[in-house]
């Protein structure tokens, strides 16, 4: 046997090991996809329904995602497109393609986002009288990583029904408490818009608690504790995608029953 | 169980506990303790990883190169923390979202790289399983320790079932919020390595360099340097 410490020893441990790491690596994760596919779809559907209400402990998220019809939306016109495929159309995909996003000018970049997708999906449930709920997609960037998430406005497209984020890497405990269902609870019935004027969102997350008697507390969400980052970029997006460069044109025609 | 197993297995859960003796593996301790279900997963994750990485590099221990070994205790740590973050991405989905990159940094985990430099190099394979289990237990003690008091206090709840009830939604307990922010953990760690070494006096380590006076010449301060 050769000397252990020679040069072409090393050389040859060096590669075996490598050879035989990357092969149990990479068939864990090949092996492990479609699971972690399926969860993440699964969350992604609870979180559309977390996020308008309708999520029920124990029920099957499947059945009620079928009362909900998906959509995509022209940012710019804010109307219904067929631009796009919805079933082969990946919104996460197209904000990093040249086509189908467009980049922010700094100046307008609230959230941190960089690129804008032309074509965004959103979900819609409707009753006999028209839209019940409008739920519409938002990410931004926090403390730590990019928050993705759902905001659910009820039929007046302006009060809020819900909002949650499925995917964000913020510290937990801390900013991981977006996740927290009291503080998600406290965005219920607040609304985005003061009066009639959809171009400018009120909506914020302040720095600490709300004052329930002021009369602006209706525009307003209590801080994070201990994540004053993470509240702030929530804080951006939501001011970002409820503005004129985010869904506030749609909201408009939505409300003009011309979308 | 003879008693040599028995001492590689239980000696770091108290006697040679790789936080509270050896101070090791402080950042994810500080980090995941918020909630003892989150605490739980974190510490099977660490101990499995532990265990592995000192069996496989106890196996091929005989094989390693002297001038690339800490490479290759990476690698195979490194292999065995995606190993786990990929399963807990398909089987625990919440958990791992909460985890979120402190599974990724038990590749940075000090015990794991420790044990394997300290005991598992020098060591046949199934001592090594164990010492690994044993300073993952070690790990685990803390940390459900931690979780415990800072989910009680911090939340009202163990395991998220709410056992004080909240003011805030009723009841008569006002959380200390201190508990939640991860310097808590300090000061928690800190009170168990007390305790720990109130009872087990041994552990106290003697003072290098008494406290001396501002002297010139003092050649204490020199030698320190």
């Amino acid at each position: 046997m050769a000397n252990k410490e020679s040069f072409g020893r090393t050389l040859l441990v060096a590669a075996v090991l490598c050879l035989v790491c990357s092969v149990v690596v990479s068939t864990a994760a090949v092996m492990l996809r479609p699971a972690q596919q399926f969860n993440k779809d699964l969350d992604r559907k609870s979180n559309i329904l977390a996020a308008a209400g309708l999520m029920e402990e124990g029920g099957d998220v499947e059945a009620l995602f079928a009362g909900v019809t998906s959509r995509v939306v022209d940012l710019e016109t804010g109307k219904f497109t067929d631009a796009v495929a919805l079933d082969t159309y990946d919104q996460r995909k197209a904000s990093k393609s040249p086509e189908l996003s467009d980049a922010i000018p700094d100046d307008l970049d609230k959230a941190k986002i960089s690129r804008r997708v032309k074509y965004a999906v959103v979900y819609l449930i409707e009753n006999d009288q028209g839209v019940e709920t409008v739920i519409l997609p938002i990410k931004g960037y926090g403390l730590w990583s990019t928050l993705y998430g759902f905001v659910a406005l009820d039929g007046d497209f302006n009060t809020v029904a819900g909002i949650g984020f499925y995917e964000h890497a913020e510290t937990p405990g801390l900013g991981g408490e977006v996740d927290n269902p009291n503080w998600k609870a406290s965005w219920v019935g607040k609304k985005v818009y003061p009066g009639g004027d959809v171009s400018q969102p009120a909506l914020s997350v302040i720095k600490g608690k709300v004052k329930l008697d002021r009369a602006e507390a209706i525009h307003q969400i209590d801080g994070l504790s201990g994540a004053t980052l993470t509240s702030r970029g929530v804080h951006n997006l939501i001011q970002y995608w409820m503005g004129a460069e985010g869904f506030s044109p749609f909201l408009g025609n939505l409300r003009a029953g011309e979308a | 169980m003879t008693d040599k197993t028995k001492d590689i297995l239980f000696r770091p859960v108290f006697a040679d506990n790789p936080i509270a003796l050896q101070i090791l593996g402080i950042c994810s301790a500080l980090a995941v303790t918020g909630q003892m279900s989150v605490s739980l997963v974190m510490c099977i994750a660490l101990t499995t990883v532990t265990a592995f990485s000192n069996l496989f590099i106890s196996i091929v221990r005989n094989q390693i190169p002297n001038s690339i070994r800490i490479i290759v205790q990476m690698t195979i740590i490194a292999s065995l923390v995606i190993v786990v973050d990929q399963l807990l991405k398909a089987y625990a989905y919440e958990i791992s979202k909460q985890l979120s990159v402190f599974v990724g940094l038990i590749i940075t985990n000090c015990i794991v790289m420790g044990r394997a430099e300290a005991f598992a190099m020098k060591n046949p394979p199934l001592p090594s399983f164990l010492d690994g289990v044993g300073n993952g237990l070690g790990y685990s003690v803390i940390l459900m320790t931690l979780a415990f008091v800072r989910e009680l206090f911090g939340s009202g709840s163990l395991f998220g079932m709410q056992v004080l009830p909240l003011a805030t939604e009723g009841g008569w307990y006002i959380p200390n919020g201190m508990l939640l922010l991860p310097p808590s953990a300090f000061f928690l760690i800190g009170g168990f390595i007390w305790v720990l070494r109130t009872f087990k006096k041994e552990q106290v380590e003697a003072v290098e360099y008494p406290m001396a006076p501002n002297t010139v010449g003092g050649h204490a301060a020199g030698e320190a340097a």
